[in-house]
């Protein structure tokens, strides 16, 4: 892959500042922003709070306050600036990074799915056509945001493309499994929302007990497999 | 040796400057809304600026000391009194054991922070104690407080000493807090959408007062004024946001995100106020209008500089004061 040099960075408040590779969502652009967030971790920037990589932008949250100090007669927003493009420079897109790859079981029992058969009819698809195309692909978690632990995946196959439901709703349960456009992606807690809903998946997405909260990260590779609704009871008491 | 509450108020949680390190998994940092009055609080009983306070938002819980504490309040004054009694906001004040402590009015400002000497205990989630509602994590297991609920002290420290019949004492200086909180337009910077807006939207944006709505919390305050129009036709996909970010909705209207904000949002984001004003915005109750400048990336730093130096000031000041008084007693 070759590295894209266009790029923009903007202060995100006087106390953040984004590097973007423009507003559509592709792998190559998110591929960049990943890249430059592992490096950025791993360098431990002084006064750096935040690094949020999103779909096509990587955001850096700072203590301004700190950093002011730590610089008399500096423009932070400047130093910040250099840094990034530095780092932009440095970040070898050639490298393979690694990333985590997790199978998520999702049950597409109508039970738990209730827009599955509306969905799959507007399509002009029978429902194991849908969970069959919805299974087949190695989704990549393109950005974690919205909710704690609520991470957008992408691409589903374009036959089951679907527009989020034009009245919210007011409460979808956590580890429900929706489509919005050619977004997938689970609702880690009870919560408001919009997705059309085809499954349910037994895993818990969050977790405040747990040392890693989340079970997904940016940059992951989700792989979901269809599981019965008996198998679906049994994996919810473990 | 502890606080307990005898009678809930609409909003009260324990918070700190906030849980940083985890925004990209979506977690918001949450935290006070108010830092500045925080700071002063915690000031005034001779704390660090970042030890756990309560925010309390109006009506207030009713509140009984267990034990005998040096407190202060600091942000709002919600005319708060002790056994009936006027208690000063921006003071150190020592409360006896089986006081009172009750609020009566909301007289100036949104939040009131209750800070005691040596912090309050609470629950630490992901190094922050502020309490996440959504995740149900940390503070006061991770909810507002209620009825019965008891806080401590991380440890008892050595107060002003009462006289036998007080029942409670307030020490003789206060936080000046005013040059903090000068009333004036918010300042912002622009936002990467700004451009988007027409020539039209950019002037009233600037010559037009805003109300905040009633649609208003800890997550953002809806404001209402002239709507704006962008020119922008296609959709936005999410990036971060940021507390002061002025998002425009599609209904032509703004909100501020405030500190419990999503970490991520797909609205065009018009500008960004500066951290130097989120206090006094954090101050501000819904029906309260106020109008935008623009200022620069520097003149926003600058501002917040100048705006430390007064308040490591005045928390120096505040902590020569105390030892003091400490000494004397």
């Amino acid at each position: 892959m070759s590295a894209s040099p266009v790029y923009r960075i903007y202060p995100c408040g006087d106390h953040a500042i984004t590097i973007t590779w423009g507003n559509a969502i592709t792998e190559a652009a998110n591929q960049q922003v990943m890249a430059l967030y592992r490096y950025l971790c791993e360098r431990k920037i002084t006064g750096v709070l935040d690094l949020i990589p999103a779909y096509s932008s990587l955001t850096v949250v700072y203590d301004l306050v700190a950093l002011i100090k730590k610089n008399p007669g500096q423009t932070v927003y400047t130093m910040m600036e250099s840094q990034l493009q530095q780092a932009v420079r440095s970040v070898e897109l050639g490298t393979i990074t690694v990333s985590n790859k997790i199978t998520i079981p999702v049950c597409y029992d109508l039970s738990l799915a209730p827009d599955l058969s509306a969905l799959a009819a507007l399509h002009q698809l029978t429902i194991e056509e849908v969970i069959q195309l919805h299974t087949a692909p190695t989704y990549r978690v393109y950005m974690i945001g919205f909710l704690p632990g609520f991470a957008y995946m992408g691409s589903v196959d374009e036959r089951i493309h679907t527009a989020r439901k034009s009245s919210p709703r007011t409460k979808v349960p956590a580890g429900s499994v929706g489509i919005a456009g050619e977004q997938t992606g689970i609702y880690p807690l009870d919560s408001p929302g919009g997705w059309q809903l085809i499954g349910q998946t037994p895993l818990r997405l969050f977790d405040i007990d747990r040392t890693d909260p989340c079970l997904l990260q940016p940059g992951d590779e989700v792989q979901f497999w269809s599981i019965s609704l008996t198998e679906y009871h049994q994996l919810k008491k473990l | 040796m502890s606080i307990q509450v005898i009678k809930a108020g609409i909003l009260d949680t324990v918070q700190d400057t906030g849980r940083y390190g985890y925004q990209q998994l979506g977690i918001n940092p949450g935290g006070v809304m108010d830092r500045t009055a925080m700071r002063i609080a915690n000031a005034l009983v001779g704390n660090d600026a970042g030890v756990p306070v309560v925010e309390m938002h109006f009506p207030a819980a009713e509140i009984l000391f267990e034990e005998t504490m040096l407190v202060s309040l600091s942000g709002a004054d919600f005319s708060p009194r002790i056994n009936g009694e006027e208690m000063p906001v921006h003071k150190p004040v020592c409360v006896r054991k089986g006081a009172i402590l009750s609020f009566g009015k909301q007289i100036k400002g949104a939040r009131t922070y209750l800070a005691v000497r040596g912090g309050w205990k609470a629950d630490n989630w992901l190094h922050s104690y502020s309490t996440h509602l959504t995740v149900k994590a940390g503070g006061q297991a991770g909810r507002a407080l209620s009825r019965t609920d008891r806080l401590f002290p991380q440890q008892l420290q050595p107060y002003g000493l009462l006289n036998k019949e007080s029942i409670f004492e307030v020490l003789p200086w206060q936080a000046a807090v005013g040059a903090f909180y000068q009333e004036g337009s918010l300042r912002m910077i622009q936002g990467y959408e700004f451009d988007t807006l027409t020539p039209a939207a950019k002037e009233t944006l600037f010559s037009s007062s805003f109300t905040i709505s009633r649609e208003s919390n800890r997550m953002g305050y809806r404001l209402q004024g002239p709507p704006l129009i962008t020119t922008l036709t296609t959709e936005l996909i999410s990036t971060a946001v940021t507390r002061g970010t002025l998002q425009l909705l599609p209904n032509e209207q703004l909100i501020v995100l405030m500190a419990d904000h999503q970490t991520t949002g797909g609205y065009p984001r018009v500008g960004h106020l500066i951290s130097a004003d989120l206090a006094l915005l954090a101050q501000k109750n819904a029906g309260d209008p106020f109008s935008l400048s623009l200022v620069t990336v520097q003149e926003a730093e600058n501002i917040l500089h100048r705006q430390e130096m007064d308040l490591q000031q005045l928390q120096n000041a505040c902590n020569f004061r105390l030892a003091q008084y400490l000494l004397g007693v």
